[in-house]
């Protein structure tokens, strides 16, 4: 019998993630692919959704947890609809990040790892991503913006805020 | 003389992706119809070993040496796997993505043709989170190749199989570690294995497993059609092909390009790159990533490969180089890599889990002004602890002490500076 304390998974979320198992020797090898697929559907992985993703594995929450938090792009916490990954690594750094995460921080008021009170943005560091040669970057979402600068986020954020409207 | 470019030849100017129909129109797939039903798996692994082929992903061992420790004949009974590491992190490194972008089925017909060659039956391209439009153009060039019979059941009519996935990440650098990647494919925390057993023995699953990077992989679908002596000779040096080359910092023309192994980085630098910006003097530079040790000026006129690089004292490693110019603090520049590092060692050992955080640190207060004359000893203790290969459990901590080690070899006065005049030269975090 289900605990009824442990939200059952959707069953959208449990055919993707049995896509996953159908091609793995085990079901805990897809761990870290259940954890994304959930997120993808809920934004974050909150305890109940990790012990949901557990029950489903069999795997214990405790083991689930050791995996989750290890990885810094699946998120235990939660996050404002569009996660802000701000290249802080050398190239970026060289062609001014620092800069770009204080206008971004004015901007939104937030610093690195906090959410912006509209629950909009969340604003975290990443490592390289890859894109040097157009630094500074980040991705907001999916998206890759680069060549940073104040007129480019200006753009970013003003398109992004009429979209909305 | 045109320069011939296996790797870019679908490259595109404005990036958008080669598909199927215009990589075969491109002379696509030809490797793979040359190989499969008319070379026996022991022919191919022979012209890769021919073609001197090296590891792309930083490290340079041989890539047909590496294949042939898989079991073949008396193999147990079970799966192989080929696995691409698509896992772009090394800070200043970018050339990967440009090959995933651009011409995905290149990546494919190169992986299909490494799988054949150790008799592989699952193949994966493990690519970073970020990636998302690369896992995409890959998800779908899979598909069109299973639809057209280059992926599956009895590829080209042989009696050779195989099925490929993405698996993408949830991030970390670690991952990119092969061994690391291994846990991480098995659904576990990405930390490095013990070795040996090597993986290509005992892998995932504990199963025989390749790992290679996209740029190794890319390489092989040209090798087998056209043969390991024009690969050779497409190099300057005693290294063989051509690499991708990247330079990003104050440079005019920051970008990646396919050049002959061994092009001069004096070359690289002033012709493809541009040379430095205006009002930019070039001080130093990490010629192949974050976990290189710098180079100078002096050492301009070297060829860019494995062994040239090596005897300056640096590495190649992924060959895009990181320009320090001299309106950028030394310090700060060390200090954001110790700080990268720091922040993605995976915790497992304890000389990369408290020694990196540690040393930036101490890197840190020198940046800041609080330094102290010890804090060089310091320094130099962890470069000699940390810094040597068995001490820590990977290759990621003296990867990290590399960049400090040269750095305070040739950049020494910048870092008394700092310590004796309580502030950095350059203030404002380092950069102008």
């Amino acid at each position: 019998m289900q605990s009824p304390l442990i939200p059952n998974l959707s069953d959208q979320e449990i055919s993707a993630i049995d896509n996953e198992i159908a091609h793995a020797p085990c079901r805990a090898a897809v761990a870290i692919d259940a954890l994304k697929i959930v997120q993808s559907h809920r934004g974050w992985v909150s305890d109940a959704s990790l012990q949901a993703i557990a029950r489903h594995l069999h795997m214990s929450a405790a083991e689930l947890d050791g995996i989750a938090t290890f990885y810094n792009l699946i998120f235990r916490r939660p996050v404002g609809e569009q996660v802000i990954l701000l290249c802080n690594s050398i190239t970026c750094w060289i062609k001014g990040a620092s800069q770009i995460q204080q206008q971004i921080s004015a901007r939104l008021h937030i610093g690195l790892g906090e959410t912006s009170a509209d629950n909009q943005y969340t604003l975290l560091p990443v490592t390289c991503l890859g894109a040097c040669d157009r630094a500074p970057v980040m991705l907001v979402g999916e998206q890759l913006h680069t060549h940073l600068d104040d007129a480019a986020l200006e753009l970013i954020f003003r398109s992004r805020e009429e979209a909305e409207e | 003389m045109s320069l011939d470019r296996p790797l870019t030849r679908n490259v595109r100017p404005d990036r958008t992706p080669t598909d199927l129909a215009a990589y075969e129109a491109n002379g696509g797939y030809q490797g793979l119809r040359r190989a499969l039903g008319k070379l026996v798996p022991a022919e191919c692994l022979q012209i890769i070993k021919d073609s001197n082929l090296r590891g792309r992903g930083g490290a340079g061992f041989p890539t047909g040496m590496k294949w042939s420790f898989v079991p073949m004949e008396n193999a147990s009974p079970g799966h192989k796997y080929l696995v691409c590491n698509a896992d772009e992190m090394e800070p200043g490194t970018f050339k990967d993505r440009l090959l995933l972008e651009c011409d995905p089925h290149q990546l494919i017909e190169g992986m299909i043709l490494a799988a054949y060659t150790i008799q592989a039956d699952i193949a994966y391209i493990f690519i970073r989170a970020e990636y998302h439009l690369a896992a995409q153009l890959l998800r779908e060039a899979i598909a069109a190749c299973n639809a057209k019979g280059y992926l599956g059941e009895n590829i080209l009519g042989s009696d050779y199989s195989l099925t490929m996935h993405v698996h993408t990440s949830a991030g970390r650098y670690i991952c990119g570690e092969e061994t690391a990647l291994i846990n991480s494919l098995e659904g576990k925390r990405a930390t490095p294995r013990a070795k040996p057993p090597f993986p290509q023995v005992s892998g995932l699953w504990g199963r025989p497993t390749i790992v290679n990077n996209v740029e190794t992989l890319c390489n092989i679908p040209h090798i087998i059609e056209r043969g390991a002596d024009w690969f050779q000779a497409l190099g300057l040096t005693a290294d063989a092909g051509t690499k991708m080359y990247g330079v990003s910092g104050r440079v005019k023309n920051p970008g990646c390009w396919e050049l002959p192994m061994g092009t001069p980085i004096r070359e690289i630098l002033m012709e493809y790159a541009g040379g430095m910006e205006d009002g930019y003097q070039l001080r130093g530079f990490l010629p192949g990533g974050g976990s290189t040790d710098f180079l100078t000026p002096e050492h301009l006129d070297l060829a860019m490969d494995y062994d040239t690089i090596g005897k300056a004292g640096s590495r190649m490693g992924t060959g895009t180089m990181i320009i320090l110019d001299d309106k950028t603090c030394p310090v700060g520049f060390v200090t954001n890599l110790m700080e990268f590092f720091a922040r993605e060692s995976c915790g497992f050992c304890t000389p990369c889990r408290d020694g990196l955080p540690w040393s930036a640190q101490v890197l840190n207060d020198i940046e800041q002004g609080r330094g102290l004359p010890e804090d060089l000893h310091t320094l130099a203790r962890q470069v000699t602890f940390i810094g040597a290969i068995g001490n820590t459990h990977c290759a990621l901590a003296p990867g990290a002490m590399e960049p400090l080690a040269s750095g305070l070899k040739y950049f020494r006065e910048d870092f008394e500076r700092h310590i004796s005049g309580g502030h950095c030269p350059w203030c404002d975090g380092g950069v102008n």
